[in-house]
């Protein structure tokens, strides 16, 4: 599947499209098939996302998983601070960056 | 250490208002974010994996206590209360909003410091030995040299748009202390024969995809002449570097170019010409900088101390440095704790830092470019009090320039051009050897690690280097040994193919293995390197 993230203009932040909007969180992420460059042009003009591009990813478990690992890690957060990612009460997040 | 004069205060408080004004402008849509990103690139902000990062320069590494508690402080109020000191004595901020940069840089600006130039094409902050002004083996303090080549390369309108970034070093003593000959410029502050004061030009070293150490193109530079000299050397660059293609556009692919020789002739006749332009600020400058960087009140004290404490006296064999006073000692703070991310340090630590400072250093300050911090003058009276303190808060491990001393950047954890990730390595290793109790069995041993070609964890210049690369979409690492960003410059080799995180975390412990093995009497890991060379190592680590 292909997704599209970017990074919140104001903050910064990582997000992915959901369809409809944009979220902090990678498992919301939809498949775009081949209307990624027009979402992004559509959306780059709303001045929410900023930077955004499309990837590869695949659907597991019910999860969404990046094919490449820098996209796992911007996902997650920095493996060696696990207090500052999505999952701070899951020591092993990180495990599924590698 | 430098104070702003209005004129300072003035020029960087414009600048905040400026940003504000086009940060405001980016996001109410008038300016796109290919028009944006040179400008917030100009202030020290990039975008990075997870949010937008800072870099905030600190001039030759030099800070007073009321900086670091406002470093600190940005820290818990931008961020999320850590910083990370970097390679090039700065501090990088990991989680800043574009809607409040504007309000970051005037906490910044209200005491006198700021982002400028910390990115881009442009003269990079200037770099300097950390125990400037306080080593014993110093000719003079480099410091108001560095600080004339800031003022002089800030704001410079014909170097801001360079074919690449620039970065100088000024040193003043044979100890290398700054990695002087891997920089774009590298100046030695030294005396002729005559026993006048000059500096010593090395220009073209740097690390990156193309590694090269700086050939010295001129042993002695006037001092009245010092900023002409660097304005020539910039000239030639800025005429004839390349800007076709990013990877040959630093000053080092020139020289090698062109050949040391006829970039050394085109800066001499540059140099001739510029001459009777005027370009040389008057000698009164310089002279009314040096007060800045006068020695504090120095007092005879005690100086010896009770070492009958294992670990205070371990400490002090590792951490502190000889001074020119024979009452006092440089002492490092390591930001290295075992398992721990090198160069961070959290708001907490950052005030604590500033109030030993204050209370034991005469209010002073330096970041190392190997990502620690020093307190330039302690008394050796104070050093137990001072050691205490720092144990208490985590700040006491005894490791300068050992295995756990570790250089890394960010890597694949913060930087959206790294390959791979330097920092879980780095926690690994100094585990480990501190696990085995084999960090002082090792002595010095300077390990470096890169996540990326750009190698701003300086791992070419590693006795051990680990370069990370992306081998099909997974991490790998190449070894490297041999290098050294010393006195004795010199580039690692590349052991042969890489390895993966654990492979490479074993492969050094091979290595050292190797060394203990080979080593001959009062030999570092290096001087064994260069006597049994590569080939030990590598039959080791691949048969």
């Amino acid at each position: 599947m292909k997704i599209l993230t970017g990074n919140d203009l104001k903050t910064g932040e990582v997000i992915w499209w959901d369809g409809t909007g944009w979220s902090r969180h990678v498992d919301d992420a939809v498949d775009v098939g081949e209307r990624g460059d027009e979402i992004l042009a559509r959306e780059d003009a709303t001045r929410r996302v900023n930077s955004g591009y499309a990837i590869e990813a695949t659907k597991q478990d019910g999860g969404v998983r990046p094919a490449h690992i820098k996209d796992r890690v911007r996902a997650l957060g920095p493996t060696v601070r696990p207090d500052l990612t999505l999952k701070p009460a899951d020591p092993e997040a990180g495990n599924w960056v590698i | 250490m430098y104070l702003y004069d209005s004129y300072d205060q003035a020029m960087v408080d414009a600048r905040v208002e400026e940003f504000r004004d086009q940060a405001q402008r980016r996001l109410d849509g008038r300016i796109s974010e290919e028009q944006f990103r040179p400008l917030r690139l100009m202030n020290g902000l990039y975008l990075q994996l997870h949010a937008y990062m800072l870099r905030v320069a600190i001039p030759y590494g030099t800070l007073n206590s009321r900086q670091m508690h406002m470093l600190a402080d940005i820290a818990d109020k931008y961020d999320r209360g850590y910083g990370h000191f970097t390679t090039r004595q700065n501090i990088q901020y990991n989680w800043i909003k574009l809607e409040e940069t504007a309000d970051l840089l005037a906490d910044l600006a209200s005491v006198e410091m700021h982002a400028i130039q910390t990115s881009g094409n442009c003269i990079r902050n200037i770099s300097s030995d950390h125990f400037a002004g306080a080593a014993a083996d110093e000719l003079v303090d480099p410091r108001p040299y560095a600080e004339l080549l800031r003022q002089w390369s800030s704001f410079h309108p014909e170097f801001s748009f360079l074919p690449r970034k620039f970065k100088i070093a000024v040193i003043a003593s044979d100890t290398d202390r700054a990695a002087m000959r891997l920089h774009d410029i590298g100046i030695q502050i030294v005396k002729n024969d005559a026993g006048e004061l000059g500096a010593a030009f090395y220009v073209g070293g740097g690390m990156g995809r193309t590694p090269m150490i700086a050939p010295m193109i001129r042993e002695f530079v006037p001092l009245d002449q010092l900023v002409t000299y660097s304005e020539a050397c910039l000239r030639v660059y800025n005429r004839y570097g390349r800007r076709d293609n990013k990877y040959k556009a630093r000053i080092k692919i020139l020289v090698h170019e062109l050949g040391k020789d006829e970039y050394t002739r085109q800066v001499e006749e540059e140099f001739k010409h510029l001459l009777d332009q005027g370009v040389e600020p008057p000698l009164a400058e310089l002279e009314r900088l040096k007060p800045f960087f006068a020695d504090p009140d120095f007092v005879d004290g005690p100086k010896t101390v009770d070492r009958s404490d294992p670990d205070f006296a371990l400490w002090v064999e590792r951490n502190t440095h000889r001074h020119k006073h024979d009452s006092y000692v440089s002492a490092v703070i390591s930001l290295k704790p075992v398992a721990g991310i090198p160069g961070d340090a959290s708001s907490e630590q950052m005030h604590l830092m500033a109030d030993l400072a204050k209370a034991y250093s005469f209010d002073e300050m330096r970041v190392m470019h190997t990502q620690n911090v020093v307190l330039p003058h302690v008394r050796i009276a104070d050093l137990h009090a001072l050691w205490t303190k720092l144990e208490a808060a985590g700040l006491g491990s005894p490791n300068l320039d050992t295995i756990e001393d570790i250089i890394a950047c960010p890597g694949l954890d913060y930087c959206s051009l790294a390959n791979a990730r330097s920092i879980p390595l780095a926690q690994r290793i100094s585990t480990r050897f501190a696990e085995k109790g084999k960090t002082e069995q090792l002595g010095e041993l300077k390990l470096k690690i890169s996540g990326c070609i750009n190698a701003c964890g300086h791992h070419h210049a590693g006795h051990i280097g680990i370069l990370g690369v992306d081998k099909k979409g997974t991490e790998n690492y190449q070894l490297l040994l041999g290098g050294s960003e010393a006195e004795d410059t010199a580039l690692g080799k590349i052991t042969g193919r890489g390895f993966d995180e654990d492979g490479v975390i074993d492969a050094i412990e091979t290595v050292t293995d190797i060394y203990l093995d080979k080593r001959e009497e009062g030999e570092r890991f290096l001087d064994t390197y260069r006597r049994i060379g590569m080939d030990p190592f590598k039959e080791a680590l691949y048969d």
